[in-house]
């Protein structure tokens, strides 16, 4: 383990506490107000307190870093800030306690630097996270903010800069990968009086948060990227479409819009130049679909958010039938490091086909999720298992899903498959707009295929039938098998339906949501076939097909099961084999949980029948030397 | 014009820049199935039965709102759209009811058909006003769809009777949003929309209300262009024959078909070659005729007060009658008031009467006041 060495308890020091939506709701405003209060109270000399936005670490949050060593803290309380304000700001000693400790060897890990979650990252979309107060403009100026927009104004026509979008090879990080550079030419090239620019900032993947921590954490970066976009495609109207759900990203956009305009980033002729852009903020009420960028264009309309078919395209027909280019948070982002370092430099991270990196929200059984930026073609088993730490509880890999509700699930095959568009999509995935969702042994496909399918069918807009009346059926079938009524013709039935739908429906949701059952009808069909034929759940995860046992060579009789137990179906008594009563128990694995695990009495079983007295007996006495 | 020619299922077909894929395939007599597209609303692409490939373009894109563009070849049938689009129908089907698909007794019960009781009473096409005119019915003959290999949806849905002239049957509507596209963009009222999201989603009016506390004019237009029988008339006698005529109501002078049956007017159609309406019709047109044709109060004849009590007279008294009247005033003596039920030809005629005849400006006309 590396140590922390006591520092110099004189020098200038910041504490970062971040102000992400993750660790405000851990209490880290209170912990901030405290930290301040504590310092005062010391009468500390060179000491700041300040903020971030999100460091993509929310699992471990509150998180701080103590700059300039450095120095990660993780799960702050606010009981926490006296023994930091004295031991670390005012003494110099690194609080140990609070350091990240790795999940694989447990070793504390005192700097940012070190833990592999951060370390393994590549960081182009969030590499200022974390690192800087996002509502300060000058900040983001202090780090090089701005000046790829100064510079485009200054020396770079529009069509340039499109080239150099091109060259890049950026593609669209909202789903499609649609090529960015492409996308403003068409727009470029479209006649008409007016154009818009729009920032698709809908983000409305469950479990996705990349765009939200973006905004949060750094909004000029959106801000000066999409200023960027909107240059060279020519537009002087801009709107950034943010989920109400999403108010601290909201409120730091607004700020940072009046900021940028007070400094002549924004608004009438910026710096000086004949350019002008007012972005404008549209809240939007939540619907996945209104992340459809036509479904979203209605919504900024005031219709109903409803996809419509292309052509005509948004570049030709867009918002309010005008030019428009729709861009998501992330694409955006990229754009002033581009400019700044450089179309050779972006190009040579990443694959072929798929330059840069990607940002995944890595969630489900694994040890470290959150927020990652890796760079393009990385293994999934890096992702997987270095950063992410493993699958927790010595649990065994079974599948990983990516591209969020519509993507595919992968096998433990697919483990040393490249993260990039096109590996990802011939594998029956997608890239999507990063979700990552890890699954162990314990995980029933056959019910995560049902989970995605169950949100995707409930927003569904209802404006075409494969998507409106497909994905129901779909879902109700799928029900059914979970519920062990699942017939043999099932099966092709979902594969015909799944295929249908996605070549029937009229916008990208309906075109994707069948992936989920297609790609584990593909990668784990046994277990469908287990639950229909055998009823039979392999996972042991659908309560329909499960049941509980008590063993009775093992129950020692002590009765906490049956205490616990919610419908008291357990009969036994003191010093008896207790015994479950199948009729009356409702699968919620309680008794499982609660039998101390020196008996491990309680087994799970599917489709099984396990040989138990049908009422309590006397518990076998053991022979004397066995029980000490 | 700016003419194209595209190239539908091996024939050339010569159409005008602006027209969809499906227009011109129309304009050539191809046939395309279609359930949400009417000619004068504007491109929906929900029903996805009029999908075709298309070279150079990937998928399926939906022929009526896909742009037709010059060299375009496209194919309207194949293995691959005839699969999908079954799946769609099938699945149209599944939320609307269907059953007599199925029958084995018969192919298809007409409007006077009495059901030989192979299926429920409520899933009947011959309970259906829109027997034997229903789209979908054409549309699953055309595909060939006469079995379902999902389930039926046979969950009761609302129904609003709440309109004095037509109803609203949930049950039987297919969502392809004709009736809100009309009342939208052909009215301009915009009393119904679709509500709700997915599998929920369900026309209605503000606040899911009835249609007769809705901002709803009665006027009828989503209910002409409804496919199926999910929006009918009340009234639904069929008629014999149709004569063509003017409404009377008002001067906009629509163009209109009378149903007629046992001499009676029962009926009405817009006309839609008619110059001034196109087919549309406002709630008086399309459901005031008959009731005020036929009322038995309706005056046939001119009437003239003689003695207090009026008398039936002939056109030619009652012009005489007045004539003789008017003669006597001269200018500010006269004024002269004429009527929003008449045509605009008709008011000039009236306004010259005044003026040359008369010889007063006291002109003046009903719709001012
Ligand atoms: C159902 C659905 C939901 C979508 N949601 C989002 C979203 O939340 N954010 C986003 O940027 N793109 C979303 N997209 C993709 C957009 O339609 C569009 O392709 C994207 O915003 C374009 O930006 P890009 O070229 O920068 O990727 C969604 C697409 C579909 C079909
Ligand atoms: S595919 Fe689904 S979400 Fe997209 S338009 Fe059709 S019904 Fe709406
Ligand atoms: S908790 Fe375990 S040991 Fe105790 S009574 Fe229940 S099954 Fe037996
Ligand atoms: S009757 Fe007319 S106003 Fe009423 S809903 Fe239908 S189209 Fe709209
Ligand atoms: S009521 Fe008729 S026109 Fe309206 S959506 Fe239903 S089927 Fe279509
Ligand atoms: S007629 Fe084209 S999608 Fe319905």
């Amino acid at each position: 383990m590396t140590r922390a060495k006591p520092s110099n308890g004189n020098k200038e020091r910041t504490i970062y506490v971040c102000q992400g939506t993750g660790c405000i709701s851990g209490k880290s405003f209170e912990i901030t107000e405290a930290l301040k209060k504590a310092v005062k109270e010391q009468g500390l000399q060179g000491v700041n307190i300040d903020f971030t936005g999100c460091h993509g670490f929310c699992e471990q949050g509150p998180v701080a870093i103590v700059e300039p060593e450095g120095i990660f803290y993780a799960h702050v309380t606010v009981a926490d800030v006296p023994e930091i304000v004295e031991s670390h700001l005012r003494d110099g000693k690194p609080v140990e306690r609070l350091f990240y400790k790795d999940p694989v060897s447990g070793e504390a890990i005192p700097y940012h630097k070190d833990i592999k979650f951060y370390s393994m990252q590549q960081r182009i979309v969030l590499r200022n996270c974390g690192r800087l107060n996002p509502e300060r403009i000058e900040d983001y100026m202090a780090v090089g903010g701005y000046e790829s927009l100064k510079k485009v104004l200054k020396e770079i026509t529009p069509e340039q800069v499109i080239d150099e979008v091109k060259r890049s090879g950026l593609r669209g990080r909202g789903g499609a990968g649609f090529p960015t550079g492409t996308k403003w030419e068409f727009c470029h090239n479209a006649v008409g009086d007016q154009k818009y620019m729009i920032c698709n900032a809908d983000e409305g993947d469950p479990g996705a948060f990349m765009d939200r921590s973006t905004m949060e954490g750094d909004p000029h970066t959106v801000i000066e990227g999409m200023t960027i976009a909107a240059y060279a495609i020519g537009a002087s109207e801009g709107y950034i479409y943010i989920r109400a759900e999403y108010p601290l990203a909201v409120k730091r956009v607004r700020l940072a819009i009046q900021q940028a305009e007070e400094k002549g980033f924004l608004g009438d002729k910026i710096q000086g130049s004949d350019f002008s852009l007012h972005i404008h903020v549209k809240e939007g009420a939540g619907a996945f679909v209104c992340g459809e960028e036509t479904a979203l264009l209605a919504s900024i309309e005031g219709k109903r958010g409803m996809p419509r078919p292309r052509p005509p395209f948004p570049a030709n027909s867009g918002l309010w039938g005008k030019p428009t280019t729709i861009n998501n948070v992330k694409s955006l982002a990229t754009v002033p490091v581009i400019i700044d370092k450089g179309t050779e430099w972006y190009a040579s991270t990443g694959t072929e086909k798929s330059k840069g990196t990607c940002v995944f929200a890595l969630t489900g059984k694994i040890a470290n999720s959150g927020l990652i930026e890796v760079p393009m073609g990385i293994p999934l088993r890096k992702i997987i298992y270095e950063i992410g730490g493993g699958i927790p509880g010595n649990k065994k890999f079974k599948a990983v899903q990516t591209g969020g509700p519509s993507g595919g699930c992968l096998p433990e095959s697919f483990l040393d498959q490249s993260v990039d568009y096109e590996s990802l999509a011939a594998a029956g995935s997608m890239m999507g707009s990063g979700g990552m969702v890890v699954m162990d042994e314990e995980t029933c496909m056959v019910d995560v295929a049902r989970y995605f399918l169950s949100f995707t069918q409930a927003e569904s807009c209802g404006k075409c039938v494969p998507c409106r009346i497909g994905t129901k059926q779909m879902l109700d079938i799928l029900e059914r098998i979970c519920q062990g009524e699942g017939r043999p013709e099932d099966i092709p039935l979902l594969q015909q339906l799944g295929e249908q739908i996605k070549a029937g429906s009229l916008c990208g949701l309906g075109q994707t949501a069948p992936n989920p059952v297609l790609t584990t009808l593909r990668y784990f069909r046994d277990e469908y076939e287990a639950h229909i034929n055998e009823k039979r759940c392999p996972a042991l995860s659908c309560t329909k097909l499960i049941s509980f046992y008590i063993l009775p060579d093992k129950c020692q009789g002590c009765g906490i099961c049956a205490r616990e137990c919610p419908t008291e179906c357990i009969a036994g008594g003191k010093r008896m084999v207790h015994v479950i009563d199948q009729e009356k128990c409702v699968r919620c694995g309680t008794c499982l949980e609660v039998c101390p695990e020196r008996f491990s009495a309680i087994i799970k079983v599917s489709a099984e029948e396990v040989d138990v007295p049908s009422e309590p007996i006397p518990v076998k006495e053991k022979p004397k030397a066995a029980a000490a | 014009m700016d003419k194209i020619t595209l190239t539908i299922n091996g024939q050339e077909v010569k159409a005008t820049r602006g027209m969809t894929v499906l227009e011109a395939a129309q304009s050539a007599d191809i046939y395309v199935p279609t359930l949400c597209h009417y000619p004068d609303l504007e491109p929906y692409g929900g029903c996805r039965l009029c999908i075709v490939e298309i070279e150079k373009m990937r998928g399926l894109p939906t022929a009526c709102t896909t742009p037709a563009t010059d060299g375009m070849v496209v194919t309207t049938e194949s293995s691959a759209i005839q699969q999908v689009r079954q799946t769609s129908l099938e699945l149209i089907l599944s939320t609307h009811p269907c059953d007599c698909l199925e029958c084995h007794r018969r192919e298809r019960c007409g409007p006077y058909d009495i059901c030989l009781r192979h299926v429920a009473v409520t899933d009947r096409c011959v309970v259906c006003p829109a027997n034997d005119n229903c789209e979908l019915q054409q549309v699953a003959d055309y595909i060939g769809v006469h079995e379902l290999r999902i389930p039926r949806d046979t969950m009761p849905r609302t129904i609003d009777t709440s309109n004095p002239f037509f109803d609203l049957d949930r049950n039987r509507c297919i969502l392809c949003a004709r009736c809100v596209r009309a009342c939208q963009e052909i009215t301009g009222v915009g009393a119904i929309d679709m509500a709700y999201r997915g599998y929920g989603m369900k026309v209605a009016t503000f606040g899911d209300m009835p249609l007769m506390d809705s901002i709803c004019r009665s006027c009828g237009e989503c209910m002409v262009r409804c496919p199926v029988g999910a929006i009918t008339p009340k009234d639904t006698v069929l008629p014999e024959r149709e004569v063509k005529t003017v409404c009377t109501y008002c001067g906009i002078g629509c163009s209109m078909y009378l149903g007629v049956k046992d001499d009676k007017v029962i009926s009405v159609r817009g006309d839609e070659q008619g110059p001034a309406n196109q087919g549309r019709l406002c709630v008086k047109g399309r459901f005031g005729i008959a009731e005020f044709v036929n009322h038995r109060e309706r005056l046939t004849t001119p009437l003239i007060r003689k003695n207090g009590r009026l008398v039936k007279a002939s056109w030619d008294e009652a012009l005489d009658f007045i004539a003789g009247k008017l003669g006597k005033y001269r200018g500010d003596e006269v004024a002269v008031i004429s009527s929003a039920k008449s045509t605009n030809e008709d008011n000039y005629v009236m306004q010259k009467l005044a003026r040359a005849v008369l010889g007063t400006n006291n002109v003046d006309h009903c719709a001012r006041l």
